[in-house]
């Protein structure tokens, strides 16, 4: 197992070196000036600017030189500056990056939690009514597009019932915690805020609904595959010959043996995640990385949106790692070899 | 004569058996059927103002109207012919591209292998749709460039697909023995083992199709695809998210995307079933 | 009136698949205490399926009729709470491959511990692991305290049928169905493993039913043997007369495959052909096709089971088998 996860650690090390030059690529083939993508139009005037940005980039010089500059800065932490908010990408994402997280850890969660549910019930009653409307449900999840059931149901839980607070992680009336880990819901708790937590709470329902059904189908259809196929093995006979109940055989015995295979989606399906969090986030007002880049998207920002790919790529590749990690870690077999 | 009967026989039953078949059937080609006819039966023109703008559903307008007063029904249906075009463009380009470089990888492994499957890592290392972004924004704004974009991110899983496929083929016994009877490696390539390998492809290609019809419009929700005031879905949706009170300018098309993918999935579910018994 | 009640009794036992094909047709057996019953049949023979009918195990869908008493209690259509309870507590199963029926994820002593626990609900875990270590310490594995936190991959294939033995025996059940619990396993493991189900059997004083292919096994286990074929019994009887008096040519053909003692050149004679599959059973007697005395009679009227001299049989020609050298003496049955 530790071999196997020093390779799985070398190789992202190759990986993001291998992102990182399609990053170099994709600002060298913006259609303007690769100096347009550093400097915004406004300053391309001020020699003083596009001198300094030239340098700092070594546009004068040639493209291999070029490319081992961009790659030293990324290293340094250096993804220019975005010309919207004429601040350095990194800071932009750094500060938007809990925001995300919050909404993709929760809905990951609910994603998660109902993909698995959805799941044993279609195996549990294959070919029955039930098996019929999991598989249905959980394809609507993932064709439906988020960016439209997200406004749709914004508009009918706030507009038409007001259940649901409008856009936003906070109303603007609450009081917003000091900063510790920038999870609006984690910091509320730890300060003792318990009105704000459940605003918070209250903010994060909808959107980690619509974000996370996306993910359901994916991993439901895994688990109902991979129940069915631990429903078919001799331990399930071995554990009713033994006086196990119904639920204790579909729990304690093939759902464990079930999940390590759904343990790799789920990893996968992060990838889903992070796509839909961009559009989520355009449509919920959230304030995190995804508004950032389709805000960037929208004014041809392409600093911070090849920041935010960049990061997103880094953090897709993370999640990788660990779901790795869990499944040898779930898996008896590799975890003690 | 009796072997064509048997084989209509068998797909009629393979039809009566899988109403997901008929449905996604049903669905798929009542689009194409609008694509191709809507100009003969239109009511209206779907970029004309034709009634006051922001109107609520009505007979008169089934879908309501836009912002600018443009009926919402008519340009929905127009709508499919950008989502069916671009997805059609992206899943043929994809597939070839893709086909090729795993067939390629596949085939001669070694450092080709190496090469070209990095660069399949690497592609596929991007969440989908930032990676479409970045490329479609540098390429600049514009339906053509939504649609190199999506290609750029979706080449990647066709390459997989078909260099395991392949390597799968290769390892079988007649591609040894026509090996050992001195055919050329290109002969070898596109006369056994391709040949062998289109299955997988093809199942994946059609489930694909609601994904593709899904990214692009994302892109267009974004402002990196279909400009105005072209009836995009993805645009229109973006639309209606600017005039949030109004809501049924976004329903139209967003119920058309999920129509579509619902459709293509129904399909490729279908089509696995069928040829590739395999997998069940 | 319970206690003068057979352990373990069948009468007519039928199974019919939800595809509608009958794979048990009509089995009727007793098992007693402290004895063993050996069933007898080639994969497909419906042995296994009768097994799982008696655990409450049938495969879904399908439907059971006639009857099968544990000490008088009726447990055909009896209600699953109430087999539940019998299961792993009066009844215990071991199966064919220890490896798929022990589960990859969960500790051995967790599993055995379960088997503990599920009949016993007040116990601790504790307690329960505990008793998980006594128990393979009871069918012999090495070092139980560290096996206990193993998992089945870590155990060799024999300790892997011991660890499913002591799951099976975990509350002491009356009755044992092992079905082929050696099959998996190396010829020199395969001794090991009987000879601990035996001393357990004895200890206990179970009724074991001991499902296999093998004759041979039979023959040095069993206290009576039922052979079936075609999901009905063939012929039934004690262990010495199905091997020296057999009164039924299937039999006489499994025992001819088995291999001699003395340095003689063994007469393996595979039984020509395969068993009927079950959507295409023969008329007549099933066993015809493949018979070498098959006569008119035998292609269109199905044999009953009828007593001839000490054995039970199905053969129209039974008693033609009389004489005709039908005893061979086995390295099995001369253990016996």
């Amino acid at each position: 197992m530790t071999q196997y996860l020093f390779r799985r650690l070398i190789s992202i090390p190759l990986l993001l070196l291998g992102v990182a030059t399609v990053a170099f690529f994709l600002s060298h083939f913006t259609q303007a000036d690769p100096l347009s993508a550093l400097v915004s139009e406004r300053q391309m005037n001020n020699p003083e600017v596009v001198a300094a940005a030239k340098q700092r980039w070594g546009l004068d010089r040639s493209l291999p030189e070029q490319y081992l500059i961009y790659i030293q800065n990324l290293v340094s932490g250096d993804m220019g500056v975005s010309f919207r908010t004429r601040r350095p990408v990194l800071t932009d994402i750094a500060e938007r990056l809990p925001a995300t997280l919050e909404l993709v850890i929760f809905a990951m969660l609910f994603g998660t939690i109902s993909g698995v549910a959805l799941g044993v019930l279609a195996s549990r009653f294959q070919n029955r009514l039930l098996d019929y409307f999991a598989r249905l449900v959980a394809l609507f999840g993932s064709t439906v597009p988020v960016f439209w059931s997200g406004l749709l149901l914004l508009y009918l839980f706030t507009v038409k019932f007001s259940w649901i607070p409008g856009p936003g992680r906070l109303d603007p009336r609450a009081d917003p915690p000091p900063f510790m880990t920038g999870l609006l819901t984690i910091d509320s708790l730890a300060a003792g805020q318990f009105d704000t937590f459940l605003n918070a709470l209250h903010h994060l329902v909808l959107p980690s609904f619509v974000l996370g059904w996306s993910v359901t189908g994916i991993i439901a259809r895994l688990v109902r595959a991979s129940m069915l196929d631990a429903l078919g093995q001799d331990y399930i006979l071995a554990a009713r010959a033994k006086g196990a109940g119904e639920a204790r055989t579909l729990f304690r015995h093939a759902l464990p043996n079930a999940m390590i295979p759904t343990l790799t989606i789920i990893g996968y399906s992060f990838a889903y995640l992070i796509t839909g969090a961009v559009l989520t986030e355009a449509v919920f007002g959230w304030p995190g990385i995804g508004s950032y880049a389709v805000d960037s998207a929208r004014t041809l920002d392409y600093p911070a949106i090849i920041g935010v790919s960049l990061i997103g790529a880094s953090a897709f590749l993370l999640a990788n790692l660990i779901t790795d990690i869990a499944y040898a870690y779930a898996n008896p077999r590799i975890r003690l070899e | 004569m009796s072997i064509v009967v048997g084989a209509r026989a068998h797909w009629m039953k393979n039809l009566t058996l899988r109403p997901a078949l008929v449905a996604g059937l049903l669905i798929v080609g009542f689009w194409i059927v609008v694509a191709l006819t809507i100009d003969v039966w239109t009511v209206y023109d779907p970029l004309k103002i034709v009634a006051r703008k922001l109107q609520a559903p009505s007979l008169q307008h089934w879908l309501g109207t836009d912002a600018l007063g443009r009926d919402v029904m008519t340009r929905t249906l127009y709508g499919v012919r950008y989502s069916l075009s671009i997805s059609f463009v992206v899943v043929v380009c994809s597939v070839v591209i893709g086909s090729l470089v795993g067939a390629l990888a596949g085939f001669f492994g070694g450092w080709t292998d190496s090469v070209l499957m990095r660069l399949v890592d690497v592609t596929l290392a991007f969440p989908p749709v930032l990676l479409a972004m970045a490329v479609a924004a540098s390429l600049g704004p514009g339906l053509q460039n939504a649609a190199i974009a999506v290609i750029v991110v979706w080449w990647p899983v066709y390459a997989r697909l078909m260099r395991g496929q392949v390597l799968d083929v290769i390892s079988r016994d007649h591609i040894e023995a026509a090996r050992a009877g001195g055919a050329s490696s290109f002969r070898l390539l596109t006369k056994h083992i391709l040949p062998l390998s289109w299955t997988p492809t093809i199942i994946s290609a059609t489930m694909d199709f609601g994904q593709v019809v899904l990214l692009a419009a994302s892109l267009s929700f974004i402002g990196l695809g279909a400009q105005p005031p072209a009836p995009e879905w993805g645009a229109m949706i973006s639309d209606g998210a600017s005039h949030f009170y109004s809501w049924w300018i976004a329903f139209g098309p967003g119920m058309a995307i999920l129509m579509l993918g619902l459709g293509f999935n129904f399909i490729g579910d279908a089509l696995r079933d069928i040829l590739d018994p395999r997998e069940h | 009136m319970a206690e003068t009640a057979p352990l373990l009794e069948a009468r007519d036992l039928r199974v019919t698949l939800r595809n509608g094909l009958e794979i048990v047709r009509g089995v009727t057996f007793t098992a007693e205490a402290g004895k063993v019953l050996g069933i007898v049949g080639e994969s497909g023979s419906g042995k296994s399926i009768t097994m799982r009918a008696v655990m409450g195990l049938s495969p879904p869908g399908a439907v059971i009729s006639g009857s099968i008493k544990l000490r008088g209690e009726e447990l055909v259509r009896a209600p699953e709470r109430r087999m539940r309870a019998l299961r792993g507590s009066k009844i215990g199963m071991i199966f064919q491959d220890p490896m798929t029926a022990l589960n990859p994820v969960i500790t051995v002593g967790k599993l055995i511990a379960e088997a503990v626990r599920l009949h016993n609900p007040g116990m601790s875990a504790s307690t329960a692991r505990q008793r998980a270590v006594e128990l393979l310490d009871l069918v012999a594995v090495p070092q139980p305290e560290i096996r206990v936190n193993q998992y089945v991959h870590e155990f060799s294939g024999g300790m892997r049928q011991r660890a499913m033995i002591a799951m099976a025996v975990a509350n002491n059940p009356e009755v044992l169905i092992a079905d082929e619990p050696t099959t998996a396993l190396d010829v020199t493991v395969q001794a090991q493993i009987l000879d601990v189900l035996k001393s357990l059997q004895d200890r206990f004083s179970m009724g074991l039913v001991l499902i296999t292919h093998d004759l041979g096994i039979v023959a040095g286990a069993a206290d009576d043997v039922i052979v079936m074929y075609a999901g009905k019994i063939m012929e039934s009887g004690s262990v010495r007369d199905i091997f020296y008096r057999t009164r039924h040519p299937y039999t006489r053909g499994l025992l001819s495959c088995l291999p001699t003692i003395a340095g003689e050149q063994s007469r393996l004679e595979p039984i020509p052909g395969s068993p009927p599959l079950l959507s295409a059973r023969p008329e007549g007697c099933p066993f015809h096709p493949r018979c070498p005395m098959a006569r008119d009679a035998c292609r269109t009227e199905e044999p009953v089971l009828r007593p001839v001299d000490n054995v039970l049989t199905a053969c129209h020609f039974a008693e033609d088998l009389r004489d005709g050298g039908a005893g061979r003496v086995t390295a099995e049955a001369e253990r016996a």
